[in-house]
């Protein structure tokens, strides 16, 4: 059963349709990623499913409640780290705690959670004094205490260093594998590939793809990514006309050939070095990243 | 503008998280030594100033058969309610605003309004025991009888500390930024005073002025609290501008406040 459903949703700003006719459906259990680039609509989408925002026109459904109608019973259920906000910045972290878990009919125990965030040292410690990394976690305390059935993270690793993205990203896993489903807003792909299950990508306000990490890859007409230095330089008009090939470079400096394309295209590099007696040096062949997949879905330039 | 969705809830009872909001807001209170002061203290340590200046302890010509420092019980009062509600209120309910306080908290079952209503019996609690202090200390140090006229100086203390909230909210409602607020506040702080009569009691400014202090809210207030404190009953004309600004001030927050 779904337990988000989001249909035909239409917000608009000053003239301008900020989500111009999104659907999706988040199924129970699973890590659902909302990707875009800055200022997509990504996080005007989840304000309406959070109820922070009224839709123009369209559906949306958080277990088959209207999140602005039935305001407070769609809060007992769905807990949400927002992509800007602070608290008081006098305020400890075991009041903030205690203050939060007093707001729920049901909240959970804050100890336990306190300490599964890494929260345990830091129970006495202002939130003003807390480092960026400690401040996202409380977030995400902050988020489950009301023992919630589905989460809404927006934009929780930016800012953060690698490590404590890594740390999240695996805090992320657990809340899964716990029951909860998670609703995750990002610009990273990393991030993406690496956490959701399914991935609705939205572009300029419109749904530009609805897919898993792979189906968004494999649908990119380059899914396939070759790259190998020649022993001597090869005519780039031979390459271009490789079958499937979508793109070919050659670094100027160290002569460097990458091609984009699929697994024909792979096939026939290696003959066409072959019937030239040529050979690749640090020949490599990847899969493409959803980094591509993402810049051929959404067209950008970057 | 986006206005958020916080619609009016019909089901609602006074409740744990209530009292856990109305708990939190006070311990932050009580961490902010300079609101502290200046709704505590410094009022009532004007007033102990005033009060070692031998003229104020003389019955004058100004006002038949009052010391200066009768007189300024009132002010005293109104000094901290104005620090409470005009000062102190509006930089902190601005800030959590500015901060995504509000917003964080309309993602919970909880309403923002309830921080703001913390916020308000807060800062009006705070100014009613500054005013306690007030008249205790006028009472022992400088022999200020108490209050006559007690159910009518109560009336028109409750009257003054919610029009000088709604000034505060209105003040809230106006202001983008805790910056705002605080210069706001600062420029609302010295007419404010000068109705309350801080530097001139109302009762000795000429006649026209006098008349249009008595017109504002803590002009009103002032000779409210003097009426009652000298053992009459405060003017219906006082306690019905109290009355009225509290309806103004508070129609044109609730129309003007954002939550974000």
């Amino acid at each position: 059963m779904a337990i988000i459903e989001v249909r035909d949703l239409r917000k608009v700003y000053g003239g301008r349709a900020v989500v111009d006719g999104v659907s999706f459906a988040v199924e129970e259990g699973e890590i659902f990623g909302v990707l875009g680039p800055n200022g997509a609509g990504k996080t005007t989408a989840v304000e309406c499913v959070e109820g922070l925002r009224v839709p123009d026109s369209g559906l949306v459904r958080v277990a088959g409640l209207d999140p602005v109608a039935d305001h407070r019973e769609v809060t007992q259920l769905l807990g949400a780290q927002l992509q800007e906000s602070e608290l008081q910045a006098k305020l400890t972290v075991r009041e903030a705690l205690e203050l939060y878990s007093a707001f729920y009919e049901k909240p959970v125990d804050w100890r336990p959670l306190a300490e599964r965030l890494g929260l345990g040292e830091k129970l006495d410690s202002r939130f003003g004094k807390l480092s960026g990394g400690q401040k996202q976690r409380l977030f995400i305390a902050l988020a489950l205490i009301g023992g919630p059935r589905v989460v809404v993270l927006d934009e929780l690793t930016t800012g953060l260093d690698p490590r404590a993205r890594r740390d999240t990203w695996q805090l992320i896993e657990e809340v899964r594998a716990s029951g909860v489903t998670v609703l995750l807003v990002t610009h990273f792909m990393e991030e993406a590939q690496r956490l959701c299950d399914r991935i609705a990508v939205i572009d300029r306000g419109r749904l530009a793809a609805l897919d898993t990490p792979a189906g968004l890859i494999g649908r990119s007409a380059s899914s396939t990514v070759i790259s190998f230095t020649p022993s001597r330089p090869l005519d780039p008009r031979e390459l271009a006309e490789l079958p499937a090939a979508t793109s070919v470079t050659t670094d100027e400096r160290d002569g460097r050939v990458t091609v984009n394309g699929t697994d024909d295209t792979v096939n026939a590099v290696i003959s066409l070095l072959a019937r030239q007696h040529v050979t690749a040096h640090q020949l490599r062949v990847v899969d493409a990243t959803l980094d591509d997949a993402f810049l051929h879905l959404t067209g950008a330039t970057t | 503008m986006s206005a958020l969705a916080t619609p009016t809830r019909s089901r609602r009872t006074p409740s744990r998280a209530d009292a856990a909001v109305f708990k939190a807001e006070l311990a932050l209170f009580r961490r902010e030594p300079g609101s502290l002061f200046w709704i505590m203290v410094f009022p009532t340590g004007l007033f102990v100033v005033l009060g070692t200046i031998p003229v104020f302890r003389e019955v004058g010509e100004a006002i038949p058969g009052m010391r200066l420092i009768d007189v300024y019980v009132p002010i005293a009062i109104l000094t901290s309610l104005l620090m409470a509600s005009v000062q102190a209120m509006p930089p902190v309910i601005t800030g959590y605003r500015e901060q995504g306080i509000l917003r964080r908290m309309s993602t919970t079952p909880v309403r923002p309004a309830t921080v703001l209503g913390a916020q308000m019996a807060l800062h009006g609690i705070a100014a009613l025991v500054s005013a306690a202090l007030t008249i205790t200390v006028g009472a022992l140090a400088f022999d200020v009888p108490l209050p006559k006229q007690g159910f009518g100086y109560v009336l028109a203390l409750a009257l003054s500390v919610c029009a000088a909230l709604s000034l505060g909210a209105l003040l809230s409602a106006l202001s983008r930024t805790s910056k705002a607020a605080n210069a706001v506040g600062a420029v609302a702080f010295f007419p404010m005073m000068f109705s309350a009569g801080l530097w001139m009691p109302v009762q000795t400014m000429p006649d026209m002025l006098g008349r249009i202090m008595e017109v504002l809210p803590f002009g009103a207030a002032s000779q409210a609290l003097s009426a009652a404190g000298a053992g009459d009953w405060p003017s219906l004309a006082h306690l019905g501008a109290l009355a009225l600004w509290t309806v103004l001030l508070t129609g044109a927050a609730a129309r003007w406040f954002r939550w974000e």
